[in-house]
């Protein structure tokens, strides 16, 4: 069985997380940080500490902006904001609880709309972020207003080949 | 030039106004534009942050696309920008993904064509003295400041852009027009970026910011290229001040048609700051 540093190793399949010297210059310029459960770089030493159910049910793998900041300052290359994806992504393959369910729905919704058409239709894009995450009203002045400015053009061109588009998600699909 | 030209969803939607003065301000420096064939959306944030494989096949088939045609591709959108060269440096690093990625687009990826942002286009190759000879009004008393946010130039060896912490290629295209850009320490902070809808709280608190050092630089309004930026700073600041697309701003100064039209679209209205400058 291999541990879970080794497993989050495999995935990122780039500079070792375990380089990292703790110097926090990650998360002084992370401009998410003040809002995260744990700071970056305090997950990477979750992970080697084994404290896998914490940290893949944590609020910071969601909330990471992948502003890039952090991988593009650390001394040691390590790609924090890769690790982000990676570990979201094994929430997701491995069907576990979500910290931050609206941010996962609206990915959903981001992601149907590619499949259904190719290209993203905002208004309907939305619509189907506020069906799924039950938000109705936070977004209402935005969107209308956005709406009759004539912004939201609802018939945004579809990609042509479709069945493309199909396979594309079908044989990207986690198994 | 030519080159072929990638717009991406939100220059069809919410950045509406992003794409007609991108297109206005390169017929008048003639740079021809052929859109990308029958092109699919580069999955943004949403893929990357689910799913790595999508994240990487998505604009391989776009960028394929564009390889057929054999010139460099001009990708506007800054997020768009970033999935692209992301997905060109993974194909061009880990040739098992190639492979696989090849597999499931059902062509091959040849890594012949440069995937680029107009402002580098812009400043480049078509230079500062070709803008500056063809700006019939000075936007004198235009106090921007530049906001570049993340993912135009981050992570640099990806991005293969400009200064990462330090961009200027923008302020030297402002002064060109006649603008007054203001320095500050701003430029490649992050808006929130995705977060805008899931987690709005976030946004406003990073826009907020944003805005008050702006005020703080003595700016007057914020230029950006990157339309996520835009809707995050248009809309989700308590007091915002005007945000521009940069090639709103150089159509204006050239005198073409379309700036009026454009501005109406903004959330935060620039008409008043621009009346109060003689600019409108
Ligand atoms: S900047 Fe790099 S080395 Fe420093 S704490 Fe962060 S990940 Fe570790
Ligand atoms: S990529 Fe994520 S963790 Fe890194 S600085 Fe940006 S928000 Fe913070």
């Amino acid at each position: 069985m291999s541990t879970f540093l080794q497993e989050v190793n495999d995935k990122i399949n780039g500079v070792p997380i375990q380089r990292c010297y703790h110097c926090r210059k990650c998360t002084a310029g992370c401009p998410i940080a003040f809002a995260m459960e744990y700071n970056p770089n305090k997950i990477i030493k979750m992970i080697q500490e084994g404290k896998r159910d914490e940290v893949l049910a944590s609020s910071t793998i969601w909330l990471c902006a992948s502003c890039e900041t952090c991988v593009t300052r650390c001394p040691n290359d390590v790609d924090i904001a890769r690790m982000m994806d990676v570990l979201r992504e094994m929430v997701i393959t491995s069907n576990l609880p979500v910290k931050e369910k609206n941010i996962l729905k609206f990915h959903e919704a981001f992601l149907n709309g590619i499949k259904s058409g190719g290209r993203i239709n905002e208004p309907l894009m939305i619509a189907n972020y506020k069906m799924k995450s039950g938000d109705y009203f936070s977004d209402m002045k935005m969107g209308i207003d956005m709406f009759m400015k004539g912004k939201l053009s609802l018939f945004s061109p579809k990609t042509k080949d479709m069945k493309a588009v199909r396979k594309i998600f079908e044989e990207t699909k986690a198994r | 030039m030519k080159v072929s030209y990638y717009p991406g969803c939100s220059l069809h939607a919410t950045g509406k106004e992003y794409d007609e003065s991108m297109k206005a301000v390169s017929g008048a420096l003639d740079i021809t534009l052929q859109e990308v064939d029958d092109w699919v959306c580069c999955g943004a944030s949403s893929a990357h942050m689910t799913n790595y494989k999508l994240s990487v096949a998505l604009p391989a088939r776009s960028i394929i696309a564009a390889e057929k045609e054999n010139l460099d591709v001009m990708v506007p959108c800054a997020a768009c920008f970033n999935r692209f060269k992301m997905a060109q440096h993974h194909l061009r690093h880990d040739d098992a993904l190639k492979a696989e990625v090849e597999g499931i687009v059902g062509d091959t990826y040849q890594d012949s064509v440069a995937v680029r942002n107009p402002i580098d286009i812009i400043y480049t190759d078509i230079g500062l003295e070709t803008i500056e000879a063809k700006v019939t009004r000075k936007l004198t008393g235009l106090k921007p400041v530049s906001y570049y946010g993340c993912l135009l130039l981050r992570p640099p060896e990806v991005c293969e852009f400009e200064n990462y912490e330090n961009p200027y290629m923008m302020d030297a295209i402002l002064k060109a027009l006649g603008a007054e850009p203001r320095k500050w320490s701003c430029g490649t902070d992050c808006c929130g970026g995705s977060l805008s809808i899931g987690k709005t709280e976030i946004v406003v608190h990073l826009c907020n910011k944003l805005m008050r050092m702006a005020r703080e630089a003595d700016a007057n309004c914020l230029v950006t290229a990157c339309p996520l930026c835009m809707a995050n700073l248009d809309m989700r600041a308590t007091e915002g001040l005007p945000v521009f697309y940069f090639t709103e701003l150089m159509a204006l100064a050239m005198g073409l048609d379309g700036p009026n039209k454009w501005f109406k679209l903004h959330n935060v209205n620039p008409l008043p700051l621009m009346q109060s400058l003689g600019l409108q």
